[in-house]
């Protein structure tokens, strides 16, 4: 599959390789592009507010995709879903670092007395900033160096993503005017960590494959 | 005091110009700053008898403090009003149409002389232009030019009796026009109170009108209360009833989540909201946060209603 990344994106190889991860850069560029034309048109009575809201909600839909991958992995067997998984990743954490510029720099002008003040006060940002801190270290070691240099640890760092996305939850639902709306964002990452559990996930594995075993011979009759 | 005449004040058109030219050099913030320096005086509060020479025409106002005006573009398109949507910027196009006309308010309870006033009846009391800072509990704030009369002359035309000691407010409860409304999770209507001595405070207003002009359905019309130095949820729109009663009355907020907006709601920015700070706040049009002042910058006017500033009893 890597092989075919080089077949240029006039052959019809290169389509089939790549639509899905394409689609996956739409996807995630989207929210951006939507914030910028907002903005350009001058659509916001609070741009500060509405941006910090955008991002974070942004990165929060980007980190549950990513999480989401794997299990759909398994249950589908769609190999592209396992690079969309660390470019997921990698968004949700670039829509962090916006998320985190503007309220620091933009709403509190890196004022640190006052920004002390909203940190430490309001433990909701103090949630948020944990999980927008393991999602840097996640970021900074996503490479390859880091990969082969990390070894079998590699694979339990990258863990913390879930603790990431539990902390994510937390923080989006104690702003929430409703925290009932809260409710999908918990139940999603609720299921992805229950599907994580192996002996679940070797049952979803064993459903699928004998799910293609009956569709592929079906399709033989 | 004589109400403004129309031909004092700035035509929207021209206010509007003004402030795109103003955002085009970049110096909204500096407005306050350059009229200071320009030795014009900011609009006093008309709080106490003023000719109408002392109310300079909205257009280029600022309240006592030097704040810029908030756009009026912002005031009509970003407001709080559940009845309506949870989504501050969604409520002005759901509130396109809502029925103003005809409208009355039931003056009641513990008075001697309960009286229903056409809204009609509600703008033939002289009306005077307040500019106000509104805090919202969120933590973002705007200047507003208001329009309407102190709510105490309402309350002395219908007589309150000595054993009154609170107001209780209604907002209209109509979930047809309201599509939030139908949302069960708040006990509506929304009501809201003060104490007697509050509500015949100066400062607080029966706004019928902003920049000028009559309220728009997403800032409360056809009239509603502004209590400039507590947080926002205590100006109620859309009033449709106002009681005198003896008990504190409970308010949708304090039936619905009491440790988080309670009674008094006043502003304090060391008193910080359960979830969140109050110490900073975004003055809508401004990108940079800026501190909250105790008692939305009134406590001149209004800290003697509270004997004991010190008890955090005041503040939620």
């Amino acid at each position: 599959m890597q092989d075919c990344r080089g077949a240029g994106w006039r052959s019809a190889t290169w389509w089939r390789v790549n639509w899905f991860h394409i689609l996956v850069h739409g996807l995630a560029l989207w929210p951006v592009a939507y914030i910028l034309w907002d903005l350009a048109w001058g659509r916001f009575a609070d741009p500060v507010g509405e941006i910090i809201t955008r991002t974070g909600r942004a990165s929060l839909n980007l980190l549950v995709l990513s999480l989401a991958c794997t299990p759909l992995y398994t249950l589908t067997g769609f190999t592209p879903l396992l690079r969309a998984r660390r470019t997921l990743g990698l968004y949700a954490f670039l829509y962090v670092v916006l998320h985190f510029l503007t309220f620091a720099g933009l709403d509190y002008g890196f004022d640190l007395r006052m920004l002390w003040e909203a940190v430490f006060y309001q433990q909701y940002v103090i949630v948020g900033f944990v999980a927008g801190l393991i999602l840097l270290a996640l970021a900074i070691t996503s490479t390859r160096g880091w990969q082969r240099r990390l070894g079998k640890w590699w694979k339990r760092v990258q863990r913390f993503v879930y603790l990431a996305g539990v902390l994510a939850v937390l923080h989006f639902a104690w702003l929430l005017k409703e925290p009932r709306r809260a409710l999908p964002y918990v139940a999603a990452v609720a299921v992805l960590l229950v599907l994580r559990i192996p002996a679940i996930a070797r049952m979803v594995g064993t459903v699928r494959r004998r799910f293609m075993k009956a569709s592929a011979s079906q399709t033989s009759d | 005091m004589v109400p403004i005449k129309s031909s004092e004040i700035t035509p929207e058109h021209i206010y509007l110009s003004r402030r795109k030219f103003l955002q085009a050099a970049g110096l909204l913030a500096a407005n306050a700053v350059l009229l200071a320096a320009c030795g014009r005086q900011p609009v006093p509060l008309s709080t106490g008898a003023t000719t109408p020479a002392d109310v300079s025409p909205p257009g280029d106002g600022a309240d006592e403090l030097g704040n810029a005006l908030t756009p009026l573009e912002s005031v009509l398109g970003y407001a709080n009003y559940y009845e309506f949507t949870l989504n501050p910027n969604g409520v002005a196009r759901l509130a396109q149409g809502f029925s103003t006309s005809p409208w009355q308010v039931a003056v009641g309870g513990l008075v001697n002389k309960p009286k229903m006033f056409d809204i009609d009846d509600l703008r033939t009391f002289e009306q005077e232009e307040r500019i106000y800072r509104m805090r919202c509990v969120e933590a973002w704030a705007m200047v507003i030019p208001w329009f309407g009369f102190s709510l105490s002359r309402l309350l002395n035309e219908v007589e309150p009796l000595s054993t009154a000691k609170y107001v209780r407010f209604e907002t209209l409860y109509d979930p047809d026009q309201m599509p939030g409304q139908k949302d069960r999770s708040f006990p509506w209507p929304y009501v809201e109170g003060l104490r007697m001595d509050e509500a015949m405070h100066d400062l607080t207003l029966l706004a019928t009108g902003l920049y000028g002009q009559d309220l728009q359905p997403q800032n409360g019309a056809p009239v509603r209360l502004v209590v400039p130095w507590k947080y926002g949820f205590k100006s109620l729109k859309s009033i449709v009833k106002i009681d005198l009663v003896e008990e504190m009355p409970q308010s949708l907020w304090m039936v619905t989540n009491p440790r988080e907006y309670g009674f008094w709601a006043n502003v304090n920015p060391e008193v910080p909201h359960p979830r969140w700070s109050q110490a900073t706040e975004r003055l809508i049009g401004e990108n940079r946060r800026r501190e909250t002042l105790f008692l939305n910058g009134y406590a001149d006017e209004v800290a003697g209603l509270y004997p004991d500033l010190n008890s955090r009893d005041w503040y939620y």
